[in-house]
């Protein structure tokens, strides 16, 4: 991956949100570093990446939400575990901070050394914390409000949605997210390469297979480290093989949030035997640390290629007729069609990637762009709709289902020989790196810095729902109240791996 | 011999009537047979789960229970949305400390007798998260635990065969 790192003053900061702003780029992320702040920008025409860093005076930055909304949330997090300040935000309230930490601003007590570089951190916090959450105001007529969370009906995460509605009909919806923050960026700092894989592992459980590749491609890029071509198939295998796990569950999921229960069943089974094999062939259901920086743990035999193969044709012979019976059952498209628009316009601003994405034209896929290995040898399409319903966002999963096989297929075909693994060891210097990979639900992009023996300095992990979770409050708008658990289940947003 | 027989048939029967059973032998018997119904036909537990700041990755393990390949309502074992309907709380995760006020109400909400099973490593002690400003620790921590089921996560075999323990 190619990326341009600099380090800009205010008017090269400016100047950069004025793309932003403009369109010509799409934001990839912004965290804390403190006492700076970094922005990741992609210029997705030419699928050139942008490292900014941002040297903040005196713990403020320009706002980059104030021009451009989907950093908004971003922005509130910074605040919230480094106490960094954007200034000219239109929304400065916490996030992520409930107000159940003993410490304000984590993350900046940790980064910053008691000799006192940058400012100390403020105590402002705690009186904003002890005040009730402000739910933004809906004033109207005849309206009443819906607090649902966090503990939700169903083996959900956590999570509260608060639904002002009309009726049956939601006028507006605000989530409130952080309910199972972990503090993951504090865990990782100081933190071997092997442990900070485990955590990366741990950020998202559906996901694994993806945050520990983008974890991996970071280190590697940070450390300088080629990855053997056999490493990087084996790896590109788990996550085809976590793509049509998941893709197969909430194909399933949806259609059960729409009382089609017959359809849950049939794609559990089809799941079920995908872990199964995955489990039979690289040790673990999930394939949980499978990929670790440097290559891959585990070799792959004749007869777990066997086994995938027969999976293969397992899940060719049967989706045919599941296919068919989702596109001919009335009752069922009664409910997916036209439910939870997430608007094209919208799905561009906040570059939402995964199925939200491409059911709403947007065509991003980041094994494509930048693309990494062992993608740029394989073939395969990215299916993009435009109608951006529920309905659209099952079809996505579909034909991801259909590529993701052929893909597979590929890979076993012709599979490089040779080394799983090359040698990671620290490179004598600071370093930093960057890796982005295409998880089931959208890119996931992790950074990280590695001191001189090759320990964590600090590592962010921006999860796909970050930039979905917000449409989904724009998706909902007009539906009815119960339709919510279809139009959520559609867009399947990771709370974990936004809370960290 | 022939009158012998003859008289036999003629005369009245001598065997008596039974007697009346007795009482308590009766009630211990019912006793008895009311335990092993309970034990083979009305043995059925409701399980709310509640995810106190996992990965996630217990919860799959934990849908996967329904599946057709273990179908857990056949022991007897369903899940219900609200605590105040359920017999066993299944906790995953370590517990955040966003999410303690959260778990410590639905335990509270949840009618006795009741069961929690807490479900994976961070359930145990909080894992790998343990030591971060934002983890209280294990469920342990916030409420009493009957049953843990370790794993990382659980596969849901061993999940199955704690839950039948916790049944008989």
């Amino acid at each position: 991956m190619d990326i341009s790192r600099r380090t800009v003053s205010d008017q090269g900061w400016r100047e950069a949100v004025a793309r932003l702003a403009s369109g010509k780029t799409t934001l990839l992320g912004l965290w804390g570093d403190a006492p700076n702040v970094q922005m990741a920008l992609i210029d997705e025409s030419a699928g050139a990446v942008e490292l900014l860093t941002y040297a903040c005076v005196d713990g403020q930055y320009p706002s980059v939400g104030a021009q451009h909304p989907p950093a908004l949330r971003l922005e509130r997090a910074i605040r919230s575990l480094f106490g960094l300040e954007a200034i000219g935000s239109p929304d400065t309230r916490l996030w992520l901070d409930l107000g159940c930490w003993d410490v304000d601003y984590p993350l900046s007590v940790r980064s910053m050394p008691r000799s006192g570089l940058g400012r100390a951190p403020s105590r402002k916090g705690i009186t904003e914390q002890r005040a009730p959450y402000a739910f933004l105001p809906v004033e109207g007529e005849g309206l009443h409000q819906i607090p649902v969370g966090p503990v939700h009906a169903g083996i959900i995460e956590p999570g509260h949605f608060r639904f002002t509605a009309n009726g049956e009909h939601v006028v507006r919806l605000e989530q409130r997210l952080g309910y199972t923050h972990k503090g993951i960026e504090s865990l990782m700092a100081g933190a071997s390469l092997d442990r900070g894989a485990k955590l990366a592992g741990r950020i998202s459980g559906d996901s694994t297979v993806a945050y520990a590749f983008a974890f991996a491609q970071a280190a590697e890029s940070a450390l300088g480290i080629s990855v053997p071509p056999r490493a990087a198939y084996l790896r590109a295998l788990m996550a085809e093989l976590e793509r049509i796990a998941n893709h197969l569950g909430d194909v399933g999921a949806i259609c059960n949030d729409a009382s089609f229960a017959l359809m849950h069943a049939q794609t559990g089974v089809l799941r079920e035997r995908v872990l199964r094999v995955s489990e039979a062939a690289f040790g673990h259901r999930l394939m949980m640390d499978a990929i670790m920086p440097g290559g891959v743990r585990r070799d792959l035999t004749g007869a777990d290629s066997t086994a995938i193969q027969l999976l293969l044709a397992e899940i060719r012979r049967r989706l045919p007729r599941l296919i068919e019976l989702y596109d001919n059952t009335a009752s069922l498209q009664d409910r997916t069609v036209g439910a939870g628009i997430a608007k094209p316009e919208y799905v561009r601003q906040w570059g939402a990637g995964g199925y939200v994405g491409r059911a709403s034209k947007r065509s991003f896929d980041a094994r494509r762009t930048p693309g990494y290995a062992p993608y740029r040898e394989l073939r395969f399409e990215t299916p993009v709709l435009d109608a951006g319903d529920v309905n659209a966002r099952v079809w996505i999963r579909i034909r991801e289902i259909e590529q993701s096989l052929s893909l597979i297929e590929q890979i076993l075909a012709a599979p490089p020989s040779g080394p799983i693994a090359a040698e990671v060891k620290g490179s004598g210097r600071v370093c930093d790196g960057l890796g982005l990979v295409e998880a089931f639900r959208g890119d996931v992009l992790v950074w990280l810095r590695l001191d001189t023996s090759g320990r964590i300095e600090r590592c962010h992990l921006r999860d796909a729902s970050w930039f979905q979770w917000p449409l989904l409050e724009t998706a909902i708008e007009g539906n009815i109240v119960a339709d919510f658990p279809l139009c959520n289940k559609s867009f399947n947003c990771s709370y974990s791996g936004h809370d960290l | 011999m022939r009158r012998t027989l003859f008289e036999n048939i003629t005369h009245r029967t001598l065997t008596e009537p039974p007697p009346a059973p007795d009482e308590a032998a009766l009630r211990e018997l019912a006793n008895q047979a009311n335990r092993v119904a309970r034990v083979r036909l009305g043995r059925s537990l409701s399980i709310r789960q509640i995810d106190a700041g996992s990965c996630n990755g217990c919860e799959l393990e934990i849908h996967a229970l329904n599946n057709a390949f273990y179908d857990l309502e056949r022991y007897g074992f369903h899940f219900v949305a609200s605590p105040r309907h359920a017999d066993v709380l299944l906790v995953t995760g370590p517990v955040t400390k966003n999410m303690r006020e959260a778990l410590e109400r639905a335990y509270n909400a949840t009618p006795d007798p009741k069961w929690v099973v807490a479900v994976g490593d961070c359930a145990a002690d909080a894992g790998i998260f343990a030591g971060s400003y934002a983890v209280t620790g294990g469920v342990k921590d916030v409420v009493p635990v009957d049953l843990h089921i370790p794993g990382c996560p659980p596969p849901p075999r061993k999940l199955l065969s704690a839950l039948i323990a916790l049944l008989e």
